[in-house]
């Protein structure tokens, strides 16, 4: 519970001193426009546009985890717990100012959820009624590869999808994060 | 009190940049700051790997299995070190060895930053020259904002990116 109270301190103090600020609506209206811009390239098929969206989400986590490092200052995790809290209450609130909640922990450690009380990436925002896109589309699924890039970049290799999405009616918003492995980095083992 | 240069070097040991800051310096070869870079990521990792570690007190591993039940042993015995080899860590095990940080001669001093992604900074400035730290910070700022988010900079590239040069000139400048 420390470790999530002393992100969350980091956290706001980043978010107050350290962070230029846009308007919310830009956000909101480009990420929009990306999605609508994909569905329609990729004529309907709502798949592919996830794992486009993964992958544009990807390249921007590579670099975004310079910038964090930069701005946060902070150390090397002891444990996957600790970065589950540095995601959810320093990132998450430096880039987009929110702090999604850490939950339902496997009890090996190495899987948990963030639940999102709000999504900017999201306001204003219906999904086609096409009948597919409520059961196929994943809105905000650039957020799983941003995941996925940054932490690839401290040596960590995740997956990251979500399971819900208020936008497809459900009740929550839920993306699951699972560690696949802490990747042993530097020497390739044939140069020794 | 000046800071002479400046050298990026990436995770993979590959020169990405390389700048004075001092008119007059003797300028080396594009090939020997390729090999300087390459030396010193190979020293770098070098001095990582002989930090001394410590034996383990070995009490903690060998007595949970013993107070715990019987068939909680056999599980536990794969995760935990065999009882029977000694284990070693580092004097605090909470922080991992960083390797070479600082060199230091009566002419310069090297200054060493490896950020958590692997990308080392290395600053040579006159020996005399205090926080460096804060000079440091303020390089990985900028790397971070006028390299990391142009988005046609490539990856472990070499930086060829004119607003980095230039705001960081500036900035020495404008703390000198």
């Amino acid at each position: 519970m420390s470790s999530a109270t002393k992100a969350s301190r980091i956290g706001e103090e980043l978010w107050k001193t350290r962070v230029d600020k846009v308007n919310a609506e830009l956000v909101t209206l480009t990420y929009g426009t990306i999605v609508a811009q994909l569905c329609q390239d990729y004529d309907g098929n709502y798949q592919d546009v996830n794992k486009q969206l993964e992958k544009m989400g990807y390249n921007i986590g590579m670099r975004l985890i310079e910038d964090f490092l930069a701005k946060s200052n902070v150390g090397r995790c002891a444990n996957f717990r600790e970065t589950a809290d540095m995601i959810a209450k320093v990132g998450f609130r430096i880039f987009l100012n929110i702090a999604p909640t850490v939950t339902n922990w496997t009890s090996d450690n190495n899987q948990f959820s963030l639940v999102f009380d709000e999504n900017p990436l999201a306001d204003f925002v219906e999904l086609p009624d096409d009948g597919r896109a409520q059961d196929e589309l994943w809105f905000s699924n650039i957020l799983c590869g941003v995941l996925r890039g940054a932490l690839e970049m401290v040596q960590m290799q995740i997956e990251a999808h979500f399971v819900s999405d208020v936008l497809r009616g459900d009740d929550t918003t839920e993306m699951r994060v699972s560690l696949v492995r802490y990747i042993e980095d530097e020497m390739p083992p044939d140069e020794e | 009190m000046s800071v002479f240069s400046l050298i990026i070097i990436n995770k993979a040991g590959g020169l990405v940049y390389q700048r004075e800051f001092q008119p007059g310096l003797r300028k080396l070869s594009t090939n020997d700051y390729l090999v300087l870079a390459g030396t010193f990521h190979g020293v770098h990792a070098i001095t990582r790997s002989i930090t001394p570690k410590l034996p383990l007190p070995v009490t903690a591993p060998a007595t949970t299995p013993t107070t715990s039940t019987p068939n909680a042993v056999s599980p536990s015995a794969t995760s935990t070190p065999a009882p029977s080899t000694v284990t070693h860590s580092f004097p605090n095990p909470g922080i991992p060895a960083t390797g070479l940080e600082t060199m230091e001669t009566d002419k310069f001093r090297l200054t060493c930053f490896q950020t958590l992604t692997g990308t080392k900074f290395l600053l040579f400035t006159d020996p005399t020259m205090t926080n460096i730290d804060v000079i440091m910070k303020k390089i990985y700022e900028l790397y971070a904002d006028f390299v990391m988010k142009n988005p046609f900079y490539q990856l472990e590239m070499p930086v060829r990116c004119e607003s980095f040069d230039r705001n960081l000139t500036g900035w020495l400048r404008g703390r000198a």
